[in-house]
């Protein structure tokens, strides 16, 4: 791992970091929202640093249910990173405690901005990637708690529409062939025939399962 | 919320997240895989996704339908396909979501 591939990472991550800084503010409004101390949205922002699981574990301790319920919702939300941990894994070297401690870096994000162009991630974009995200998440988060007193609801400033954004950007960007859209319609729709069964994450989990088109076509291409 | 209950969720979320991330690393890490794994990574962003956008998007929990957000991330989604950046894109999601829902 380079220097430079660290400061590509930095620039590279840059306009996602801000995008998530500003989600990292919502958070924050809806931890005060809930009745969650200042504190400790901070300093799970800061250990955690996984939005989606962080703002559905506050979402049902918000609406009155327990904190197994909460952490169960968590678990749901974060396995999407089985499948992304498999797809880092090639890339990670090292003893099974320091492949454990890089995985930590890996984010949503890195899926697109670290990718080597060989089927694999460089580690120096990743790392820069996610150290620039990770500042941006947690100081958000501090803006958010700073802020949520004077802010009020966060539904009535339309937040909550900040993160669906937020990965359609991602997903825009990887858009690059028929094969690509043919996937991203694919898992879209076994996410959506799951939502009326299956609990939140589940969904996104088995949408992983439309990736497996890729082997499907490679074969019938004869490579 | 209690101390406890907040430091509560917060190790537990923390613990919980490090495990899952650690998860494929520790047990595949390392080792060269057969070349058609390549083939599947490289769809993983646009599956992964597709499925975030449209669970949050079209989904309150278990109940499929639309509201406020949904026009909000649409009109995004046009000015992301016009080249606007993703922090632009955020900021007219959440204004046009907070717009109609103060009509």
């Amino acid at each position: 791992m380079s220097g430079a591939g660290f400061r590509a990472g930095v620039r590279v991550g840059l306009p996602f970091a801000l995008a998530g800084g500003l989600l990292a503010t919502s958070f924050g409004v809806l931890a005060i929202d809930v009745g969650m101390p200042g504190w400790a949205a901070v300093l799970m922002s800061a250990i955690v640093f996984a939005g989606s699981a962080q703002i559905a574990a506050l979402g049902i301790l918000g609406a009155g249910g327990g904190l197994g319920s909460a952490l169960g919702a968590a678990a749901l939300m974060n396995s999407r990173f089985l499948p992304i941990g498999l797809a880092f894994a090639p890339s990670l070297p090292g003893h099974p405690l320091s492949r454990a401690a890089q995985a930590q870096a890996v984010v949503d994000v890195s899926l697109v901005v670290a990718e080597d162009g060989r089927g694999g991630f460089d580690r120096g974009l990743l790392f820069g990637s996610t150290a620039i995200q990770y500042l941006t998440w947690v100081g958000g988060t501090a803006a958010g708690v700073l802020a949520g007193g004077v802010l009020g609801d966060p539904e009535a400033l339309g937040l909550d529409a900040i993160y669906p954004t937020f990965f359609l950007a991602l997903m825009v960007g990887e858009l690059r062939s028929g094969r690509a859209w043919g996937v991203a319609t694919a898992g879209a729709l076994i996410a959506l025939a799951l939502v009326p069964i299956a609990p939140p994450g589940v969904p996104v989990l088995a949408a992983s399962a439309a990736t497996l088109i890729g082997l499907h076509r490679r074969r019938g291409a004869g490579a | 919320m209690s101390t406890g209950t907040a430091l509560a969720l917060v190790g537990g979320c923390a613990l919980i997240t490090a495990m899952i991330k650690a998860t494929g690393p520790v047990a595949l890490g390392g080792r060269e895989l057969p070349a058609w794994f390549a083939s599947i990574v490289e769809l993983m962003a646009p599956a992964l996704f597709a499925a975030l956008v449209v669970t949050q998007v079209l989904a309150d929990r278990r109940e499929l339908g639309i509201g406020a957000d949904t026009a909000g991330v649409a009109l995004a989604g046009v000015a992301i396909w016009r080249g606007a950046s993703v922090v632009t894109a955020v900021l007219i999601a959440a204004a046009a979501t907070a717009a109609l829902r103060a009509l």
